[in-house]
């Protein structure tokens, strides 16, 4: 049996730089999350691929917010797939720090 | 780099860090910053409790806080240190009312009591929640907003405290402030405090299987041990019996089948559907009572039988629950699992013990002062009050009152001093941090080297434990320890995740060597540490171990303070 991968295009780099995306393709399992597949990508490809995330999967910190192909949603919630491509980009709107991770820190709780 | 100054710095934005920082407040002191290396009030342990916090509030039947007292020391197995618990059962009822009257919305009777049921370990009804499954955001919420109006709080984001300063000279060894990096800009930062507070909570996180949140990997007892201080009860891990295990479960706690038990009881079953909680003389026909840790030992015991379910724990049932109980208990949740593919009416789910709460930490007296003048511990992270096993509810009351305890303690203590930073004692740090700037080339980066670290702690260090095994994680975590230069890093600083990584795998290696070394002397099973070759309690052991750093980095393991 072949085993089932998933693919994901991620966008690297800091906001300063212009737009660039990078693909893992990732094991599939049965009931996997996207924020399973990028945990198994920093464990297991790419430890410098930048991602926020808190309390993992309870769905109560909202730290890894991101936008899935194009549509905000959490990382931790939505489901892992493997019938396509999914495009993975921070939070628009947002400063971009580094890959998928926006500066999400209200104004007054930031050193500067 | 940045330089701040304030009288109170308060080390993690959960529960106890929070109300810290308002009791610092109303304390007097004018300037307290509260910094988390996660977002404010959303990263930590408080947010992901799901329910019950304890508190003799003598709704439903008469109670008292002696009385809460009694049975958070019998939990403890001997081992609380009883000023704590005492303390927190005392001042738990005042604290709650205090959460009602800010509006955290507890579950209310039909006669507008606030509502408490019975959760294993308790003699009575006495623990209170918010439905639903939302005791702890709404705890969280509460106090984030109660902070975002008090003028003398400023709060930071995404500044992790790398390191606490202690001063040189003729105030040695006394807490003179911090040195951080905030991950946001790469940037280095001092902080010159009177006084610290350490409200970092935990270290589940160390373990494989486990309910913490991402930034539970022990960093306060690094911090502390750096600083001077002592950490107590070390090996007792609390493992929660009835994790979740399969199937996958989406967007929800793991540990949220324990509200189902208070509430609808609920069967635990081995791989061949018998109920088995009487062989190891645990009798729920009453209603779900089993303490924590002997459910722990139970399913572990059937599971080690090869009496387990098909991922390796056993099963929860709620199949003799009719519906319309079901959706009257949890509503919304009901469907929020069926998106998952589980259907409670039909089906069983599989459980297991993960790692939930640590009992151990900072050594604290009941002003929460540790032996570092200046250095005080909150929450979690302080350790003591708990003995060898957490009674259910006691967790959120101990944030809520020791986090006001230190608050108040340290607001006072920095009122009498003058600020004591200087750059000297602080060099070490921000060298460091400027040599992971540059970067290093290694084999193995600090993610690999923490899903190991994961693997050993479940393996080795776990709900059941013998002389091999933690002897084997006590020299493989030395190893780890001595090879931490040789991981590889990115360089720069701003987001960089492999120096999150790095920060976090120094501070969690440290913390689990603590854990495992105190477990290897601790020849005896009691509560939360269980030896598979001293299965017995011995009465010689009903005292607690002190773990302490040396001058070189190395942990000493000793029977007093």
């Amino acid at each position: 049996m072949t085993e089932r991968l998933a693919r994901l295009r991620i966008r690297r780099g800091t906001g300063g730089e212009p737009p660039s995306y990078e693909e893992f393709a990732v094991p599939f399992e049965d009931g996997a999350t996207l924020l399973d597949a990028l945990i198994w990508i920093r464990t297991r490809r790419d430890p410098t691929l930048a991602i926020r995330y808190s309390c993992i999967n309870g769905n109560v910190c909202k730290e890894c917010t991101i936008a899935i192909d194009g549509a905000v949603d959490y990382a931790c919630t939505t489901r892992l797939r493997t019938d396509r491509v999914v495009t993975l980009d921070p939070l628009p709107g947002k400063n971009q720090l580094r890959d998928l991770v926006s500066e999400m820190r209200p104004p007054r709780e930031r050193l500067k | 780099m940045t330089h701040l100054e304030c009288d109170v710095l308060i080390i993690g934005a959960g529960g106890a860090g929070m109300y810290a920082a308002i009791a610092a407040a109303r304390a007097g002191a004018g300037h307290v910053l509260i910094a988390d290396k996660s977002l404010v009030g959303r990263g930590g342990a408080t947010i992901m409790a799901q329910m019950t916090v304890a508190a003799a509030l003598g709704e439903e039947c008469p109670d008292d806080w002696t009385a809460h007292l009694e049975d958070t020391l019998a939990a403890g197995r001997g081992l609380c240190e009883e000023s704590l618990a005492a303390l927190l059962c005392r001042e738990a009822p005042a604290r709650i009312r205090e959460m009602a009257e800010w509006r955290v919305g507890w579950a209310c009777r039909a006669d507008g009591r606030i509502a408490q049921v019975t959760a294993p370990g308790h003699s009575r009804p006495r623990c209170c929640y918010v439905d639903f499954l939302n005791t702890g955001p709404a705890v969280a919420a509460t106090l984030r907003r109660r902070i975002g109006h008090v003028a003398a709080i400023r709060r930071l984001g995404n500044l992790n405290v790398t390191d606490i300063v202690t001063a040189d000279g003729e105030r040695g060894g006394e807490v003179a402030g911090a040195v951080a990096l905030d991950s946001a800009t790469g940037e280095a930062v001092t902080i010159a405090a009177k006084a610290v507070i350490i409200a970092t909570g935990g270290l589940t996180r160390i373990f494989r299987r486990n309910s913490a949140s991402a930034n539970m990997g022990g960093d306060g007892y690094a911090l502390a041990l750096g600083a001077g201080a002592d950490l107590v009860d070390m090996e007792f891990v609390q493992f929660f019996p009835i994790g979740h295990l399969a199937p996958r479960l989406v967007g929800m706690d793991p540990i949220m089948w324990d509200p189902f038990r208070y509430k609808l009881g609920g069967r635990l079953l081995d791989g061949s559907g018998r109920e088995f909680l009487l062989d190891y003389g645990s009798d729920e026909t009453g209603g779900y009572t089993t303490p924590r840790d002997l459910a722990t030992y139970a399913i572990e015991r059937e599971v080690a039988a090869g009496r387990g379910s098909p991922h390796g724990g056993v099963y929860l049932s709620f199949t003799h629950v009719p519906r319309s109980a079901l959706e009257a208990a949890f509503g919304p949740v009901i469907a929020r699992l069926a998106k998952n593919g589980i259907d409670l009416g039909h089906m069983p789910v599989e459980v297991a013990p993960i790692a939930h709460y640590h009992m151990g930490g900072i050594a604290v007296d009941e002003r929460m002062r540790s032996r570092v003048p200046g250095l005080f511990a909150a929450g979690e992270a302080a350790g003591g009050a708990n003995g060898a096993n957490r009674l259910s509810g006691n967790a959120i009351p101990e944030a809520l009152v020791f986090g006001e305890r230190a608050g108040r303690s340290a607001a006072a203590y920095a009122a009498t001093r003058a600020h004591g930073w200087e750059r000297g004692p602080a060099a070490p740090a921000l060298e460091r941090i400027r040599r992971l700037a540059e970067g290093s080339r290694g084999e193995l980066s600090a993610a690999v080297l923490l899903d190991e670290l994961r693997d050993l702690m479940g393996t080795e260090v776990g709900a059941f434990r013998n002389a091999a095994g933690l002897a084997r994680a006590v020299r493989r975590l030395a190893d780890l320890r001595a090879g931490l230069s040789a991981a590889a890093i990115a360089p720069g600083l701003q987001f960089n995740p492999t120096v999150a990584d790095w920060l976090e795998l120094r501070a969690s290696l440290v913390a689990a060597e603590a854990v495992a070394h105190a477990a290897l002397l601790r020849e005896e099973s009691r509560g939360a540490h269980q030896r598979e070759d001293f299965p017995e309690t011995d009465p010689g052991w009903a005292r607690s171990q002190y773990v302490r750093m040396t001058g070189e980095g190395a942990l000493t393991v000793g029977g007093a303070r």
